[in-house]
């Protein structure tokens, strides 16, 4: 009998980025393992030799759901190597172009991969039929989220208003008023949103996670502050090496992620909840109170109405950073390169985003290290469904191979996207 | 077989990307329903579960063909569509990960990973129409969504897309924005950019970068003529032409013509 059931292969169906093995023996789950098929794209390697200023162009092209973290990942880590900081009205404008990313990709997580699952839909285009108002006003504040992009960043997908030291073109006041008008709406639908999420018929599950994200002491973290997480780090971006370390595993072409102490770690909206909540804005912790959620949220299944949560929070906040914008003088601060190391870390939607970059003397590029979510996540994922498949197999095949992909569908929509074609492969030795 | 009685079928692909072209067709806030009121979306894993086998009216394939399997997969995907869509600068050049044809794989390959021998890859990034014949290109990294709306409704109406063959420079005259090289010395790749973005970095102060790839019959050699006035060094100057669209043949050659 052979413990091992894994073949390494790709999925005979199209769109196979995504696979899942689950090896059951006399009733029990001896492996989950989560297989990620994605093609390899080389990133670091192919940002070698090219000049710092392109880091965040070249980047934001890693994901099309999450561009902003990339680029901001990457200017703070660049500025970190150059010596600049980026204060004032450019780093207000950064959050808020953050805050339209996790307004438009939250959004689209919520109504379009996560909620259909809850109700048992293939996806938001057939949950439309039956609920046409919910869908509309998941694409409206979607759309809310898009606004601030194209206007702050230039475009949605790939912004490109965004480099070292600031912007190319910073907006007026002027031009910043009527996306005040729309936040207004989208924080009304965002509060509903959390409503109508935390009435879903939400399965139990109370997970024992070390929590890992940013923390600030005066904000919320999105751009800026220290590592820490639920069984006590706190360290500097710069030292993120010291305690994370990642490993190449046969089955994944994305990298695992790995604390050297303990073993995985969860990174994305609950762990910044649980370790922030009191950096939310009242309203947003008083909108989490009314949905029945404490300070801390250990249940995956609940990431929805956390999401939620940031969303409403993030249109708070943009709304704050908007009336609060002064015009900067200068669109983005002057600087010379030099040979140097540089170290930068944002939440991305899905969680902590690690960028590392070493430079010569002319600025360019001659190691690259970034560290995306789902490759923190990915050994969390799988030990979700190690402890959660256990209590599931009594249920018809079909079922059970829906919640794998619901559970992993709590995590992030990268993820998401490609085990909407899970394979699910379960073993019974 | 035509089923005069159905909806067209409208299937969504994905190979090697970063999802943002697929991703614009949800960005269609406003119209996302009515375009699958018109269709039925009968494939499209990003967007739901669901999927019907068999064949397709319209098939939008975004990403470019990087892995043994996807060469092969590709095959399939035409012989099932009825009309086949490359979408963005992957599918229609290679992208951005196109960079590992200029280089040595096995570099790229131990840069990132521990255990290259994991990993199945080819040397190679080559678009679609590399690999099969494709109906129709929509170039850009990320495509336009006003071109994308454009794209699908003429192939539901049986016409040929309208989309500009022109240079980003001439949406700029339109615009009215002050030319960004002309006035502050900044390179720009306009002159020999396809259009299809209205012209959006110099309208932010910075000069195009090239992610809607190059124009029909531009003039690169006059332009970086006109880059080594403007100080660009060879090394910047092959760099300028390979980022997003490094692998189409007018900008691959131009950054030729600047290898050391
Ligand atoms: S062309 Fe650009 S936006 Fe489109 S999938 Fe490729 S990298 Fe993403
Ligand atoms: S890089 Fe050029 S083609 Fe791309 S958005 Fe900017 S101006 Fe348009």
């Amino acid at each position: 009998m052979s413990r091992k059931t894994i073949k390494v292969n790709y999925l005979a169906r199209v769109e196979g980025e995504g696979a899942l093995n689950v090896t059951v023996r006399d009733g029990q789950v001896r492996n989950a393992e989560l297989r990620i098929f994605e093609p390899p794209r080389f990133f670091e390697g192919l940002l070698r030799g090219r000049d710092y200023s392109e880091a965040p162009d070249v980047t934001a092209r890693i994901c099309g759901i999450c561009p902003v973290a990339y680029q901001m990942s990457s200017v703070n880590a660049m500025e970190n190597a150059l010596g600049i900081d980026v204060d004032g009205p450019l780093r207000a404008l950064r959050r808020l172009l953050y805050c339209g990313e996790w307004i438009e990709s939250h959004a689209l997580h919520i109504y379009m991969l996560h909620a259909p699952d809850f109700l048992g839909y293939a996806g938001a285009v057939d949950m439309a039929k039956d609920y046409p108002d919910i869908v509309k006003r998941g694409l409206a504040l979607k759309k809310a989220g898009n606004a601030i992009m194209a206007l702050v960043g230039g475009r949605e997908i790939h912004p490109i208003n965004v480099r070292v030291g600031g912007f190319y073109r910073t907006p007026t006041r002027k031009e910043l008023a009527p996306l005040a008008e729309a936040l207004k709406q989208a924080r009304d639908d965002a509060l509903a949103t959390v409503r109508w999420t935390a009435g879903l018929d939400i399965p139990e599950a109370d997970r024992d996670y070390h929590l890992v994200a940013l923390h600030h002491p005066d904000e919320y973290p999105m751009n800026a502050g220290r590592i820490i997480s639920s069984r006590g780090l706190d360290i500097a971006v710069e030292d993120y090496n010291q305690h994370f370390v990642e490993s190449h595993v046969q089955r994944s072409t994305a990298l695992h992620s790995h604390l050297r102490e303990h073993d995985c770690y969860l990174v994305g909206p609950l762990a910044r909840y649980s370790l922030n909540f009191d950096q939310l804005s009242p309203m947003a912790r008083e909108a989490a109170k009314d949905a029945g959620l404490g300070a801390t949220c250990n249940n995956p299944f609940q990431s929805i109405v956390v999401r939620s949560i940031e969303v409403l929070y993030a249109c708070d906040e943009a709304l704050r950073l908007i009336d609060a914008y002064q015009e900067p003088e200068q669109p983005f601060l002057a600087h010379e390169p030099k040979a140097s190391e540089g170290f930068g870390c944002t939440e991305a939607p899905r969680g902590l985003l690690f960028h590392r970059y070493r430079l010569d003397a002319e600025g360019r590029i001659q190691e690259a290290q970034i560290v995306p979510p789902t490759s923190q996540n990915q050994p969390s994922i799988e030990a979700d469904l190690k402890e959660m498949v256990g209590g599931w197999l009594d249920l018809p095949a079909d079922v059970l191979r829906e919640r794998c992909e619901q559970t992993i569908r709590n995590y992030d929509p990268c993820i998401s996207c490609a085990t909407h074609f899970l394979k699910l492969d379960v073993r019974h030795e | 077989m035509p089923r005069t009685d159905q909806k067209p079928r409208l299937a969504v692909w994905k190979f090697a990307s970063c999802d943002g072209c697929q991703l614009s067709l949800l960005d269609c806030e406003d119209e996302l329903l009515r375009v699958a009121g018109a269709v039925e979306i009968a494939y499209f894993p990003e967007a739901t579960r669901s999927s019907i086998r068999g064949t397709y009216d319209l098939s939008l394939v975004e990403g470019s063909i990087t892995t043994a399997h996807d060469a092969e997969r590709i095959q399939e995907v035409r012989r099932r569509s009825r009309t086949l869509v490359t979408i963005g600068a992957c599918a229609t050049a290679g992208g951005i990960q196109a960079l590992r044809n200029f280089a040595d794989i096995d570099d790229f390959l131990s840069a990132v990973y521990a255990h290259p021998e994991y990993i199945e890859t080819l040397s190679t990034s080559t678009p679609i129409s590399d690999h099969v014949p494709v109906d129709f290109e929509l170039r850009g990294c990320p495509i336009s969504k006003s071109q994308l709306l454009e794209v699908i409704s003429a192939f539901l109406r049986g016409r040929r897309p309208v989309t500009p063959a022109h240079s980003v420079c001439l949406d700029c005259k339109l615009k009215g924005n002050v030319c960004v090289t002309v006035a502050h010395g900044t390179p720009c790749l306009g002159p020999v950019t396809h259009a299809g973005c209205d012209a959006l970095c110099p309208s932010y102060n910075r000069g195009c970068y090239g992610c809607y790839g190059p124009k029909e019959n531009p003039n690169a050699s006059a332009l970086s003529e006109r880059l080594d006035q403007l100080g660009m060094n060879q090394d910047e100057r092959l760099r300028f032409y390979r980022t997003f669209n490094a692998w189409a043949d007018p900008f691959r050659e131009e950054s030729e013509r600047h290898e050391p």
